[in-house]
């Protein structure tokens, strides 16, 4: 009976490719309205949409995988997913390591957020997720970094004071600002960081990187993209 | 789950709560606590194994087994867990790629390591890119298994070695006089003797175990504290559930999990030390002779 359960696992494990290629998309599940886990404990957001429609025009069956940012990369290099579809801005040092899709999020603004619109965003203490463009642009700013693993957890850090402004893409803090009865503002200037967000891929996929490519390019062609992030992002992205 | 949970937004009080810990995602966190007590049921034993094959041949009278065995314990006991589960896991898991690769994919000329890159033929994958994701979760499962078991298993040699030396020479010189060889002494006397001797080491590896779970998540496994810090993130609307900031309660339930926890084993191993010290020459041997006359 051992035996028997044995070998059908290891067949199961093994047994070769279908018909359609599946391609498995690896998301961090922490960042809305991008992606993020729902209720349900499925991947959704912007990206779970996009990813799904994209997969759909190419012929390609997607699972999804959630992976913590810090080893979102290593691990598209190790083989453990295809794709990174995770909010990742094309920056040229991640393009020394990944490849990019065109993006399908135009260039968009990162914010400071903090208690009060005085906050000191070049002196004090700023939040910013590890990893992230934003993270080394505080670094450069001349603010002190407080580095987090996940989003959620450098904007907890302001709410307890730990930091005095957290600063990370616009449209992940706009919606916590809008629910926060007063308690967030936005702080200092907004700035333009990175070619907007892109598809990573392993730069040996090139079929693969193609198919999305093509696939992003029509649909920013037809209008369906701008609809999309209209549909998740608001006002707060301008569409193509 | 519930068929008055369809719209979380017109729910109240603890028809809210009711519903909201009920969700599909509550339900993996609650899952997660049977995947970690499951693996702690499966590597408490691998590692004692493993404990015990490392103790015996640092003992062993052939040289290159005693190498072996010392060898092992050394190396493991002085690379940090983290390391060792970063390399380690990744290392098994491509040599177990790359093997797969051979046998299936002989004619495949693209290079398989390019740069950082590590790409093998789509046949050669574990498990398949097709296969549900239950086998990719259970192969990380597997993964972690092996790697926790050979972690602990490399302090548990250390432990069991030292219990082995531990025994007192009168008793293994009188299993001698009374004519028994060297295997039925180690299996007759030594070994049974040995396990009072070890029991307080192991107790406290079983205890580092119980907290070194998170460390799955390294591995792709979902283990409870990642899901506590999931949940109890501040929500938005765009989630069915919003709420604030609720990570300490989350982590103060799993505070009072892990104390459970600790305080069910220190019953069990009391339990166990008292069985072990029934007869045996030691202090609380001969406390538990003199009580029973």
């Amino acid at each position: 009976m051992k035996k028997l359960i044995l070998t059908t696992a290891l067949l199961a494990l093994t047994a070769s490719a279908s018909l359609a290629q599946t391609v498995r998309m690896g998301t961090e599940g922490a960042y809305p309205p991008y992606n993020f886990i729902n209720d349900a404990g499925e991947v959704d957001g912007f990206e779970r949409e996009l990813g799904d429609k994209l997969c759909e025009m190419a012929g390609l069956t997607c699972e999804w995988v959630t992976t913590d940012w810090d080893g979102i990369i290593p691990n598209l290099q190790s083989g453990n997913y295809d794709v990174i579809i995770a909010g990742m801005s094309i920056t040229d040092e991640r393009k020394e390591v990944i490849d990019f899709t065109q993006n399908y999020v135009p260039p968009a603004s990162s914010a400071y957020m903090a208690l009060d619109a005085g906050a000191d965003i070049k002196g004090g203490a700023v939040s910013a997720q590890t990893g992230t463009i934003q993270a080394g642009y505080v670094q450069s700013s001349g603010a002190t970094l407080i580095e987090f693993a996940t989003p959620d957890e450098t904007v907890a850090a302001v709410r307890n004071g730990e930091a005095d402004a957290v600063f990370a893409d616009k449209e992940y803090l706009a919606p916590i600002l809008a629910e926060s009865n007063g308690q967030f503002v936005w702080a200092g200037e907004d700035v333009q960081l990175g070619g907007g967000v892109g598809m990573g891929l392993r730069k040996s996929d090139t079929e693969l990187r193609d198919k999305f490519d093509a696939g992003i390019a029509a649909m920013k062609a037809d209008g369906s993209l701008n609809e999309l992030i209209k549909k998740w992002f608001g006002d707060t992205v301008a569409p193509f | 789950m519930f068929s008055s949970c369809a719209d979380p937004s017109t729910l109240q009080g603890l028809n809210w709560l009711l519903c909201y810990l009920t969700t599909g995602k509550h339900l993996d966190f609650y899952f997660s606590f049977l995947t970690v007590l499951t693996l702690l049921a499966v590597t408490a034993p691998t590692a004692l194994a493993f404990g015990f094959g490392g103790a015996m041949m640092s003992r062993s009278h052939i040289l290159p087994l005693r190498i072996i065995g010392k060898g092992y314990t050394a190396m493991v006991r002085g690379v940090p867990d983290i390391v060792f589960f970063l390399f380690f896991v990744i290392a098994l898991d491509q040599g177990i790629e790359w093997l797969m690769h051979q046998v299936r994919c002989p004619d495949w000329t693209d290079p398989i390591r390019n740069g950082l890159e590590f790409r093998v033929c789509p046949e050669a994958k574990v498990p398949q890119n097709a296969s549900a994701q239950v086998w990719h979760s259970a192969y990380g499962f597997v993964l972690a298994v092996v790697t926790f078991a050979l972690v602990f298993g490399a302090f548990a040699a250390n432990v069991i070695y030292g219990a082995m030396q531990a025994v007192p020479r009168a008793q293994l010189e009188t299993a001698e006089a009374y004519g028994m060889n060297a295997r039925q002494v180690f299996r007759r006397v030594l070994v049974p003797q040995m396990w009072v001797y070890a029991l307080p080491g192991l107790s406290n590896l079983w205890m580092i175990l119980i907290k070194a779970t998170p460390l799955l998540f390294l591995l792709g496994v979902q283990d409870i504290v990642y899901w506590a810090r999931e949940l109890g993130g501040a929500k938005t609307s765009a989630y069915a559930y919003p709420h604030p900031d609720w990570r300490l309660y989350y982590f103060l339930f799993l505070l009072v999990f892990y104390l459970c926890m600790t305080r069910v084993s220190e019953l069990v191993l009391t339990r166990i030390q008292n069985r072990l010290s029934l007869g045996q020459a030691t202090a609380s041997g001969e406390a538990q002779r003199k009580a029973a006359t």
